[in-house]
């Protein structure tokens, strides 16, 4: 595991150069003119960053509005019995909720729970699968459709949450299988 | 999304309430309206050269090579998309970055195949299919290796943090198979876009 995992740290941190560099090169193989081409497709970025500053402000003011309201604590306090019946230690609920919507806060809750519970406990090691297999599915659509200026979004949304559900279970099962 | 998002405003106002907090409700709103900007500013730099790079690949051609050997797959997951080259290479590379854990490096990415998706997209207004598939991988967020989390058990002591890493993979890999056959089943049951005028 531990060599699985310094060669995917090889791979991360030459596969940007990797890619620049190929692109270059191929490039001034072909005699394009690189630098005045770079500049071209450059200018475009600025406008696709204008683009999508009122859908990122509209999401994350949302989510730190919501953040801290507390509502995550009352509705986790109000399923604690539920979860209770399933094996899943009531700490983790606001992060199954916080995860789709924020990925830095969702860092910050799994802080909480690592530092406030047992080292190598089982809601800190549910807790590290949750938060390492999910994406802030509301941030994402926010962005992407934004940068086009999509507004129906068909089932988009939908596919994120199923898909973030299909997560939460995945993560309560493989738990219990590893650690439990 | 415009009942998620007033549902979430509404809700941090009623809990806020309740919970004696309004005041930190208040203040969330203006330290997180500025912290969204200096998101796009962050975001802002790494477009800007993603977008100039990639205009250098898209004019040598090596983005319609990269393109050609991807295409069996392309044509199975993003049907109408599967001939442009500038989407399919974006898209590839969207992809290889997010499992490596480049995010920063993935949303330039991303959002050059949404522009190219959206230039074959009949309907300006809604999401296409290709475009829904896109975010149905994206939302799921599949990584190798979750560091920023291996990060964290490290800092508190945690006893061979690695050893998460195999599980993890697990679950994330279930997450975006789900996500991905969700969208391909969902194609079928959605009523199809309905075609609008090209501007």
């Amino acid at each position: 595991m531990v060599v699985l995992r310094q060669i995917i740290d090889i791979i991360s941190l030459l596969a940007l150069p990797a890619i620049i560099l190929s692109i270059l090169l191929y490039a001034i193989y072909k005699k394009i003119p690189v630098y005045e081409t770079f500049v071209e497709g450059a200018k475009e970025g600025i406008d696709v960053t204008l683009k999508i500053i009122p859908y990122l402000t509209a999401i994350i003011v949302a989510v730190a509005m919501f953040r801290a309201s507390g509502a995550l604590d009352t509705i986790s306090y109000l399923f604690t019995n539920i979860f209770d019946k399933f094996n899943i230690p009531s700490d983790i609920l606001p992060l199954a909720i916080i995860r789709s919507l924020s990925g830095s806060a969702a860092l910050g809750v799994f802080s909480d729970i690592a530092q406030n519970n047992p080292v190598d406990s089982y809601v800190v090691k549910l807790g590290a699968i949750m938060l390492g297999s999910s994406e802030t599915t509301f941030y994402v659509l926010a962005v992407y459709f934004g940068s086009v200026g999509i507004k129906k979004y068909r089932y988009a949304l939908l596919t994120g949450i199923i898909a973030d559900i299909a997560g939460i279970i995945g993560a309560v099962i493989i738990a219990n299988v590893f650690f439990l | 999304m415009n009942f998620i998002w007033a549902f979430l405003i509404l809700i941090s106002f009623v809990f806020g309430a309740l919970n004696g907090k309004l005041d930190d409700v208040v203040n969330s709103i203006l330290s997180g309206a500025e912290s969204s900007i200096t998101i796009a500013i962050n975001i802002c730099g790494v477009m800007v050269f993603w977008l100039g790079i990639m205009k250098i690949a898209e004019k040598s051609g090596i983005a319609e090579k990269i393109s050609k050997v991807l295409r069996p797959f392309a044509k199975v997951l993003f049907k109408d998309a599967s001939n442009n080259e500038n989407a399919i290479s974006n898209i590839a590379m969207n992809f290889s970055a997010n499992a490596l854990g480049l995010s920063n490096a993935a949303t330039p990415m991303g959002i050059k195949a949404m522009e190219e998706l959206q230039k074959i997209n009949k309907d300006k207004s809604s999401a296409s299919d290709s475009m829904c598939m896109l975010l149905a991988m994206n939302t799921a967020g599949f990584q190798l290796i979750p560091a920023t989390v291996i990060a964290v058990l490290a800092s508190v002591g945690f006893n061979n943090p690695t050893q998460i890493i195999v599980p993890t993979l697990l679950v994330t890999s279930f997450a975006f198979v789900t996500a991905i056959i969700t969208a391909k089943i969902m194609q079928k049951f959605f009523p199809p876009q309905s075609e609008t005028e090209v501007q």
